[in-house]
C-alpha cells in the first residue's frame, strides 16, 4: 500500500515507543470496501478511464512524429511517424524552448525548495510546539487556502515593475515561495509520524527548538517532504496565469511559451504537438519514475480534508 | 537517546540558560511560522486589499504611478457592460458542466480504484497522468482534437453518421471543448482525493449494514458517501475558485487573438479572460482591478448562498 512509504524512519526510533503514539494505520482493520475483489466488469471500465487519461498524451506523440499533411488528413493516423526527432528539433528552436525549459527549470525548483523547507518548518511548529494563538493562526493558514492567488495580479503587476522585476524571473517565483497547502499537508503528516516523546526527548538533552528540528524533525518529515517537493514542483510547472501576465517571448517559462506556438500565423500542427510533449516531457519523466509516490503523497493529504 | 556530548552543559550559567530555554520555547514556534505568513501577507493579502484601492481610481498600463481618483465609476461601468455579464454567464456555465460531471465521474473512479486490484498502482498513475500535464499542453492537444476540419472528434462523429461541428465559433460547443480539457485534467486527481477518504471509513459501518441487509449500492449511497462527505466538501470548494479562475484554457482554445476575447463573438470569454483583456489589452489597470474585485466578491456569494441553501434543507430535515 502507498502508505509504506510514509511511515517513519527506523534509525530515528532508538527505542520501542509505547503503541499510543505509533502510527495507527497498522493497526486498524483491512481496509473497508477493499474486501470485495473486481470483477472483468471493474477492469474494463478502469481500463477505458486508463485509455481516456493516455490517449491525448498518446496522440501528442504520433502528431509530432507526423508531419502537417498527415496530421491534418481524415481519418487522423493512429500510429507515429518518422518525423518525430526533427519536429523535436524544430519545436526547440521556433518557440525558444531552451530557454523557456532552463527558466521553468529554476522557476518550479526554488519555489519547490523553499515551500518545502518552510512548509515544515511552520507545520512542525503546528503539529508539535505550544504557543499563544496556535489554533487561531491554523485556521488563518486554512483560510488562506480559499483565497485564489490570481485577484492579486493588478498590485502584484505594479509591485514588480516598481522592483525593476518585470519580466524575469523573480517576479515568478517570489509571490509562490510558501503554500498554505504545503504548511497544511505536513502539519498533519507530522502529528501523526512524529511521537512527542522524541520532541520531549531532545528537550529533556537540552536541545534547542532549531536543533531538534534539525536532528529529530527532519529526519521523520523526509518522505512528506519528498513528496510534497514534487506536488509542488508539478504545480510550479504548469503554473500559467500570473507568469503569462508579468513574463513575455523574450524570457517564458514553458507554458507561457507554449502559447507562442499556438497563437503563430504558420499554422503547423504537427510542431505544435511536438512542444506540447516537450513541455509535458520532464513531468511526464518524473511520473514514470516517482508515479507511486506522488500518488501515495495525495492520498495521504486528503485523508481527514 | 544518549545525551549529546556536542550540546554544552554550562552549569556555571543556570540562570543564563534558563532564560534562553525561556526564550527558545516562547520564541521559535514564532520564528518557525514567521516565514509563511511574511510571504503571504506580503504577495497574497496586501495584492488582495490593495485591488480594491486601485479598482477606485483610474490607472493606465503605461503609467502605473499615476493614479486618478474616480470612486465607484469602475463599478458602475463594469455593472452596465455586457461583456461583464456575458463573461461572468460564460464562466458559471463552463463552471457548472465542468466541475459537476468531473466530481461525478471522480466518485465513480473511485469507487472502481477502491476495490481489490491488480495492477492498481498502474490504474491510479495512469488517472493521475492528466493532471501532469501542463494546461498549456493539453489545451494545445485538444484544441486540435475539437479541429473542425480534420480533428478526431469530428472524425469520430462522422463515423457515426454526425455532421463536422463547429467546436470554436457555436457557443455551447465551445464551453463543452473547453470544459472536456478541465474535466481530463482534474478527474484522476479528484478521483484519488476520494479513493483516499473512502479507504479510512471504518470497515464496521460495512459490516453493520450488510447484517441489516443493505445491498451494495445501498452501503454505497449509506455508508461510502456519508464517509467521504468533508472530502467532498474539500473538492467542490476547490473545483469552484478553480472554475471562478479559468483563463489558460479558453486563452489556447482561441489560438491567437481570439483567445484574448474568449471568440469572436466573446462567446467563451471567462471573468479571467476580461480581467486579462481590460488590463493587459485595452491598458486599464483601474478596471481589470475591478474585475478581480467582482471575482471574490462572486466567490464569496457563491459560499455564502451554499451556506445559506444548507441551513434551510438541514431545518427542512
Amino acid at each position: 500500500m502507498t502508505t509504506q512509504s510514509f511511515r517513519a524512519h527506523p534509525d530515528v526510533r532508538p527505542h520501542p515507543l509505547p503503541a499510543a503514539s505509533r502510527p495507527r494505520r497498522r493497526l486498524l482493520a483491512p481496509k473497508a470496501g477493499r474486501q470485495h475483489h473486481a470483477g472483468p466488469v471493474t477492469y474494463l471500465l478502469l481500463g477505458i478511464a486508463a485509455l481516456v487519461s493516455l490517449f491525448p498524451l498518446y496522440w501528442t506523440m504520433v502528431a509530432a512524429s507526423s508531419d502537417n499533411t498527415r496530421v491534418t488528413q481524415s481519418p487522423p493516423p493512429f500510429l507515429p511517424g518518422p518525423h518525430l526527432l526533427e519536429n523535436l528539433g524544430k519545436a526547440w528552436q521556433d518557440a525558444a524552448l531552451g530557454k523557456a525549459m532552463l527558466n521553468s527549470f529554476i522557476v518550479a525548483g526554488v519555489i519547490a525548495l523553499s515551500t518545502v523547507l518552510f512548509a515544515t518548518l511552520a507545520g512542525f511548529a503546528f503539529a508539535k510546539l505550544r504557543f499563544k494563538g496556535r489554533n487561531i493562526l491554523l485556521m488563518l493558514v486554512i483560510g488562506t487556502m480559499m483565497v485564489p492567488p490570481q485577484l492579486g495580479v493588478v498590485p502584484l503587476f505594479m509591485m514588480m515593475s516598481d522592483l525593476g522585476w518585470g519580466q524575469r524571473l523573480p517576479a515568478v517565483i517570489f509571490p509562490t515561495l510558501v503554500s498554505a497547502v504545503g504548511v497544511f499537508f505536513m502539519r498533519q503528516y507530522l502529528a501523526e509520524a512524529l511521537p512527542d516523546e522524541l520532541v520531549e526527548a531532545g528537550r529533556v538533552d537540552g536541545a534547542h527548538s532549531l536543533r531538534i528540528f534539525w536532528s529529530i524533525v527532519l529526519p521523520v518529515a523526509r518522505p512528506a517532504m519528498a513528496v510534497l517537493f514534487m506536488i509542488t514542483f508539478v504545480h510550479a510547472w504548469n503554473d500559467f496565469f500570473w507568469p503569462f501576465i508579468v513574463l513575455d517571448m523574450s524570457n517564458p517559462t514553458v507554458p507561457v511559451a507554449l502559447t507562442q506556438l499556438s497563437a503563430g500565423y504558420v499554422r503547423d500542427q504537427s510542431l505544435i504537438m511536438a512542444g506540447a510533449l516537450l513541455g509535458t516531457l520532464p513531468l511526464l519523466a518524473m511520473f514514470i519514475v516517482f508515479g507511486r509516490q506522488i500518488v501515495g503523497g495525495i492520498m495521504q493529504g486528503a485523508v481527514k480534508g | 537517546m544518549s545525551p549529546d556530548p556536542r550540546i554544552r552543559h554550562d552549569r556555571d550559567r543556570p540562570r543564563r540558560r534558563m532564560l534562553l530555554h525561556r526564550l527558545d520555547l516562547r520564541g521559535a514556534p514564532y520564528a518557525f511560522i514567521a516565514p509563511f505568513f511574511a510571504v503571504f501577507a506580503a504577495f497574497s493579502f496586501y495584492p488582495l486589499v490593495y485591488t480594491g484601492w486601485i479598482s477606485l481610481h483610474r490607472v493606465e498600463l503605461a503609467s502605473l504611478d499615476l493614479m486618478e481618483w474616480v470612486a465607484f465609476d469602475n463599478y458602475v461601468a463594469l455593472w452596465e457592460d455586457e461583456r461583464f455579464w456575458n463573461a461572468l454567464f460564460n464562466t458559471f456555465t463552463i463552471g457548472v458542466i465542468s466541475t459537476v460531471p468531473q466530481l461525478l465521474m471522480a466518485l465513480g473512479l473511485a469507487h472502481l480504484l477502491n476495490y481489490r486490484l491488480r495492477g492498481s498502482t498502474f490504474f491510479r498513475v495512469a488517472a493521475l497522468t492528466p493532471y501532469a500535464t501542463s494546461v498549456g499542453a493539453a489545451a494545445l492537444v485538444f484544441t486540435m482534437l475539437f479541429e473542425r476540419d480534420f480533428g478526431m472528434i469530428n472524425w469520430l462523429l462522422s463515423v457515426v453518421g454526425i455532421d463536422n461541428i463547429d467546436w470554436e465559433n457555436n457557443k455551447w460547443a465551445a464551453q463543452t471543448a473547453i470544459s472536456t480539457i478541465v474535466i481530463w485534467r482534474w478527474t484522476g486527481y479528484n478521483a484519488l482525493l476520494y479513493l483516499a477518504a473512502m479507504q479510512a471509513v471504518p470497515r464496521e459501518r460495512y459490516e453493520a449494514a450488510a447484517i441489516d441487509g443493505a445491498s451494495r449500492w445501498q452501503q454505497f449511497l449509506k455508508v461510502t458517501i456519508p464517509g467521504i462527505r468533508s472530502t467532498v466538501i474539500f473538492t467542490i470548494v476547490l473545483s469552484t475558485i478553480g472554475a471562478t479562475q479559468l483563463f489558460g484554457e479558453p486563452l489556447i482554445f482561441g489560438q491567437g487573438p481570439n483567445g484574448i476575447t474568449g471568440g469572436a463573438d466573446n462567446q467563451y470569454q471567462t471573468l479571467g479572460l476580461l480581467l486579462y483583456e481590460e488590463g493587459w489589452k485595452n491598458y486599464q489597470m483601474g478596471r481589470a482591478a475591478t474585475v478581480a474585485w467582482a471575482m471574490f466578491l462572486v466567490l464569496i456569494l457563491i459560499f455564502v448562498i451554499q451556506r445559506v441553501v444548507k441551513r434551510i434543507a438541514s431545518r427542512r430535515a
